[in-house]
């Protein structure tokens, strides 16, 4: 018999969403769950539903509240919330190539100071990782990944940078990530890819979805300066490959 | 085809509608009017669907002149002084620019959006359902960024029906009501009391994406940092400074700084209306009576057209005089000159 799962916390926000809170951390179970519920409410939709946005450790739920009700909501989600996790679920996996340190990467120095070893070493690292899109975010395409190695953790700048470069590979805190469009950040910038996980009058608009798998892949200044150019033309560049 | 020509208009103007709800979970945040009630309002005068897109007037002033023929408008929100070659028009009305006149807007006063409608909309191609403007996504139609100077907004030739005015709920200084959380256990008790206890002032640097507010520190119970979450309009989030910020349509979708309230959907618009530096206070109230008011909103929103009343001559005269302050209001140039359009990105990074 399967344990009961501890419900998750119904926090109002405002009078047409709720915050379904599963942790107050970033926590890989409690992403799962955050990604199962939102799976379980777009197959089995609840009148009302607006929109459903996850976040590492909550899942928004916006709705109509001439449909339904604060509390009447709650109790549909909290039993959709008491489903068992799947185990494994179909993911896609994507491959994304990164063009490292440099002028496209002006952290990669800095961060393997701080961490006392060599750029090479911090580019090993973050290839070698296996990454979940825990939630995209704040701005169109902005994709945090779970699953960055320990060795890679560091706190975020102390100072954000106002604007830093559409396609920046930034790592910060226990996350990394992969900016879209330029912007300010707090995080260290390790390189930029040439894939759009946002482009206008493209089929699909948005690449990535909350709960793909993501690894990264280097590539020379060239390649990615090639890659930018058939980006640029609508091309999605990250190869989709087998799980 | 008749089109309005800008002649010159301020900054935060922009074309608005409904905006685009339905891709948070990408980061695209709907935007949209700032206030929906002015928005519907305009576009009911002149028998357009409540939400199709309209200029979304500043704080400041604008000039439109109407090119390839006539053009019907309405105008609603934030009251000013406005007038067609001459002619004064008042607030929550229609009037229509013959081919070649020129449409002439003041300051705002007591408020900070008007809401230009146009009969038969404005001709763009809508992305994801929206021509609202979201100059960061580079959305927005027939053009992807603030309005300008010499921009043109085609539309239809105006029909000739008679011009309307519309009579809505009174305005009210009541205090902007708001339900506690998702975040409000981040704080103790009396930082919360203190929250509603205190009168608070809108920044000057303040614009679409949010409102930062002055007044009393409110102090963390656990530090300013949280896991980010989801945002909605009207989120009141308190980062390290202690000052609030309510994000308003232009928001990130995300933010990890604690929410210790949400403004109520239905005073959001009248929110986005209070000038910088005026002093108001928030009400908590129950999610029952938020519901309340959601739903009461929302009958409002559908039962426009049966506000909309017969311009009789006398009716105008007197709007008319009353907006061009004869009765007693004071053009305030400091309601306007205030706000400024500066961007929040600084504070408001991803975390």
């Amino acid at each position: 018999m399967a344990a009961t799962l501890p419900p998750p916390r119904l926090l109002p926000s405002g009078d047409s969403a709720i915050t379904v809170e599963f942790s107050r951390n970033i926590d890989d179970a409690a992403n799962r769950r955050v990604l199962a519920l939102d799976r379980a409410m777009a197959a089995e939709p609840v009148t009302g539903v607006t929109e459903t946005v996850p976040t590492y450790r909550s899942l928004l739920v916006h709705y109509d509240p001439e449909q339904i009700d604060f509390d009447k909501l709650g109790e549909k989600i909290l039993a959709l919330a008491q489903r068992p996790v799947p185990a494994t679920t179909k993911t896609r996996r994507w491959r994304i190539p990164v063009v490292y340190g440099g002028e496209q990467g002006i952290d990669l120095e800095d961060v393997a100071k701080t961490l006392n070893t060599t750029p090479d070493e911090i580019v090993a690292r973050h290839v070698a990782g296996d990454y979940r899109v825990a939630m995209i975010g704040f701005t169109p395409g902005w994709s945090y990944l779970s699953g960055l190695a320990e060795s890679l953790h560091m706190p975020r700048r102390q100072n954000p940078r106002l604007l830093t470069p559409a396609g920046t590979i930034s790592i910060g805190g226990v996350q990394t990530g992969i900016q879209c469009l330029a912007g300010p950040s707090g995080w260290h910038l390790l390189g930029r890819t040439a894939v759009r996980t946002y482009q206008l009058h493209r089929d699909p608009i948005f690449l990535l979805e909350p709960g793909d798998n993501v690894t990264f892949t280097a590539v020379d200044a060239k390649t990615f300066a090639e890659q930018d150019r058939a980006a640029e033309s609508g091309e999605f560049i990250a190869e989709q490959i087998a799980s | 085809m008749s089109k309005l020509v800008i002649a010159s208009i301020g900054p935060a103007s922009s074309v608005q509608d409904g905006g685009r709800p339905g891709a948070q979970r990408y980061g695209l945040v709907p935007s949209g009017a700032m206030d929906r009630l002015a928005l519907a309002a305009a576009n009911t005068l002149v028998g357009n669907e409540p939400f199709t897109a309209a200029v979304e007037v500043g704080p400041f002033g604008a000039k439109f002149n109407a090119r390839g023929g006539a053009v019907r408008v309405a105008l609603a929100g934030a009251p000013r002084n406005a007038d067609i070659a001459g002619r004064a028009m008042a607030s929550d009305t229609s009037a229509t620019l013959a081919d070649g006149e020129t449409l002439t807007l003041g300051f705002a006063r007591g408020g900070s959006f008007s809401y230009l409608a146009i009969e038969g909309g404005i001709a763009g191609e809508p992305m994801f359902g929206s021509l609202a403007v979201n100059a960061r996504a580079g959305l927005g139609s027939p053009y992807p960024r603030p309005l300008q100077a010499g921009d043109e907004l085609q539309t239809k030739a105006a029909s000739g029906a008679p011009e309307q005015r519309i009579e809505l709920p009174a305005a009210t200084d009541a205090p902007i009501r708001v339900v506690w959380g998702p975040q409000d256990d981040e704080f103790a008790d009396e930082t919360k009391k203190l929250f509603v206890d205190s009168e608070w002032k809108i920044s000057a640097i303040s614009d679409r994406m949010g409102y930062r507010l002055e007044g009393p520190v409110l102090r963390h119970l656990h530090g300013h940092n949280i896991v980010s979450d989801g945002t909605v309009n009207g989120s009141l989030q308190v980062p390290g400074n202690g000052q609030p910020i309510v994000l308003m349509p232009d928001r990130g979708t995300s933010g990890g700084y604690p929410k210790i309230a949400t403004v109520i959907s239905a005073d959001l618009g009248r929110f986005a209306q209070i000038p910088a530096g005026r002093a108001f206070r928030f009400r908590a109230v129950s999610m029952a009576e938020a519901q309340a008011e959601a739903r009461k909103f929302a009958v409002l929103l559908r039962t426009l057209p049966e506000r909309l009343r017969a311009i009789e001559g006398v009716d105008l005269n007197i709007d008319a005089l009353h907006d061009a302050n004869v009765a007693g209001h004071a053009v305030s140039a400091v309601d306007a000159g205030t706000w400024h359009a500066e961007s929040l990105a600084d504070i408001a990074g991803p975390d």
